[in-house]
């Protein structure tokens, strides 16, 4: 492997740039118009504008991907996160172009892609699930929503990442809230299908980083605790989750291993748990196929380079390390710097940045695409930069990063700095293991 | 026939329920021009697709004369000049084109786009060569404007 088109824009394709150039690796982005102009566009070796701003026109078009590739000379293809790095098609098309996917198989991409069959997986993997049921017909969805109890939410098979969700508080509510589900799912994931889960009141996000070669070995590295969310997005994420007892820590990092080898996992992926504070227990949620935002934690507290790990497995080269090899050291703690208006209910703030000056201090990491003059277009998602503080313990680590938000001035756009710093400053999150409705209780609305 | 305001009304709340942003209607000389107001909070507002594409860092700057103008990719893909390997080039220097004139194939994983010349005059300049990755935006040929 000489050659990498990167299929993605903003901080992950200068983050993915930054391992190919320690590789030794040349590198073609695919860049939108709007975006050839940006950070990552300067770095990488090669650009090419696959099509206009409007991402069903250029990030999301799989053909003209590989193509790209195939025409530039790339043997791979890195899909970073979002776009198509979930899209099977991609995948497929790669491997019968004779283009390297740097990810898992599309089989593996369907398999947990779809809601239900993840589910089905993840029992036959003795990975406890939220209970729940598959929704065939109402009557037999009314009987069913019976036994798992209200409330409880309607979920779309082709959903994820906090997409496809409503909750149902009473059975008499659940015949029209299944058909208006239904229809909303057929039209955002062209999958109609739904099913029933439990709403747990009380849960915490805590997601476990796995490595697999594909020929089912699979080994963990450590977990993320990902609970500061609003509306289902990711604010704040952490490494390791705080006040979990060593049993369920070890619980979790097992059963994640456990649903990668029943699926002989190939690359990087994230098996996310719902941790029912109320019934002490956890529950398998989904597992994404790919690289998450928040992978810089657990780079930081086992110095394992991801990005490159997943390019040795693709290239290859296996997995390259044992369990053994992963040593866990220190807490890492990272914030995402968004451009959008707290005040305004957190509304995309999109322009043209005036000054970005990011912390240099001993211990933090800055990941970025975003510099003086940077444009962020109304296009895309408003992420413009994540810092993540290291430190050998939590409150050292907290310590940082305040310090580090404190050193960040950036203007000509609005962003939730501020927001971020009063989130790092409560109570609850300087004492740690909150469930995902700490946001809300924070802004003073109901999650 | 003419539309009442009930049909009016109800058109509207056909197009509510509809995945459409935009409906334009037109029933014996009436007009009706529909939109989708501004998304709700929180929501990027819809990106307008651009009619052209638009002008990129790659692109070398259009001639300087203002009747001289680039007909550029519209999109990515392997530029060919000819319906197939050693036919006669769709158009060459001096061919006078209009609007629907095929100008050129642009291939993407096997698939056959044509490319049309979306302007009127003469071609003065053939920029991309046969078999070539043409990006989106790049120029493939320039044209003299006439009429």
């Amino acid at each position: 492997m000489q050659r990498i088109l990167i299929a993605n824009r903003g901080e992950i394709a200068v983050r993915i740039i930054r391992t190919c150039r320690s590789l030794g690796l040349q590198t073609v982005l695919a860049a939108s118009a709007a975006d050839l102009d940006s950070v990552p566009a300067r770095l990488a070796d090669r650009t090419v504008c696959i099509g206009p701003a409007r991402p069903a026109d250029s990030y999301l078009k799989v053909e003209t991907i590989v193509h790209a590739a195939r025409a530039t000379g790339a043997d791979a293809i890195h899909p970073g996160y979002g776009f198509l790095s979930e899209r099977a098609a991609l995948a497929r098309l790669c491997e019968s172009s004779g283009v390297v996917f740097i990810g898992p198989t599309a089989a593996q991409i369907e398999a947990v892609g779809d809601k239900l069959r993840a589910r089905a997986e993840a029992e036959a993997a003795q990975v406890p699930v939220v209970p729940g049921a598959a929704v065939t017909e109402v009557d037999a969805a009314v009987a069913a929503a019976r036994n798992i109890g209200v409330p409880l939410l309607v979920k779309a098979v082709g959903g994820g990442g906090g997409r496809g969700m409503k909750r149902v508080d009473v059975l008499a509510d659940l015949p029209a809230t299944l058909e208006l589900a239904a229809a909303e799912a057929g039209a955002a994931f062209g999958d109609a299908r739904v099913y029933l889960e439990r709403y747990v009141a009380s849960g915490r996000h805590v997601e476990v980083q796995v490595l697999g070669d594909g020929e089912g070995r699979v080994i963990h590295l450590g977990e993320r605790d990902c609970s500061t969310q609003r509306r289902y997005q990711k604010l704040v994420e952490e490494t390791p989750a705080p006040g979990l007892s060593q049993d369920r820590r070890t619980a979790l990092h097992e059963a994640a291993v456990r649903f990668a080898q029943r699926l002989a996992y190939r690359g990087a992926g994230t098996v996310e748990f719902l941790v029912d504070k109320e019934r002490d227990t956890f529950y398998f949620l989904e597992m994404n196929a790919r690289i998450q935002v928040e992978h810089p934690v657990t780079e930081a507290v086992t110095g394992v380079d991801l990005v490159a790990e997943q390019i040795a497995i693709a290239s290859g080269a296996g997995l390259r390390l044992q369990q053994g090899d992963i040593r866990l050291s220190g807490c890492a703690i990272e914030c995402r710097i968004n451009a959008e208006d707290p005040a305004n209910d957190f509304r995309p703030s999109p322009g043209q940045v005036q000054e970005a000056n990011w912390p240099h201090l001993a211990g933090v990491r800055v990941d970025t695409h975003i510099a003086a003059g940077s444009r962020i277009p109304p296009y895309y998602d408003s992420l413009m930069a994540k810092i993540i503080a290291h430190a050998p313990d939590r409150a050292g680590a907290l310590s940082r990063l305040r310090q580090a938000l404190a050193a960040t001035r950036v203007s000509g756009v609005h962003t939730n700095l501020a927001f971020q710093a009063r989130v790092l400053a409560s109570a609850e999150f300087q004492a740690g293991g909150f469930d995902t409705g700490f946001v809300a209780r924070l802004l003073g609305v109901s999650a | 026939m003419s539309l009442t305001a009930a049909d009016v009304a109800e058109i509207m709340r056909l197009v509510e329920q509809s995945g459409f942003d935009e409906l334009n209607l037109e029933i014996n000389g009436t007009k009706i021009s529909l939109r989708r107001g501004s998304p709700a909070p929180g929501v990027p507002a819809a990106p307008a697709v651009a009619a052209a594409p638009a002008a990129v860092a790659s692109t070398p700057k259009p001639a300087s004369d203002p009747d001289v103008q680039d007909l550029p990719a519209p999109l990515l893909g392997t530029f060919y000049r000819a319906p197939k390997p050693g036919a006669p080039a769709f158009v060459e220097v001096g061919s006078q084109v209009s609007d629907d004139t095929i100008i050129g194939i642009i291939e993407v994983m096997k698939l056959m786009n044509t490319v049309r010349a979306g302007a009127r005059g003469t071609i003065t300049e053939i920029i991309a060569a046969d078999g070539a990755l043409v990006e989106f935006g790049a120029p493939l040929m320039r044209v003299r404007k006439s009429g």
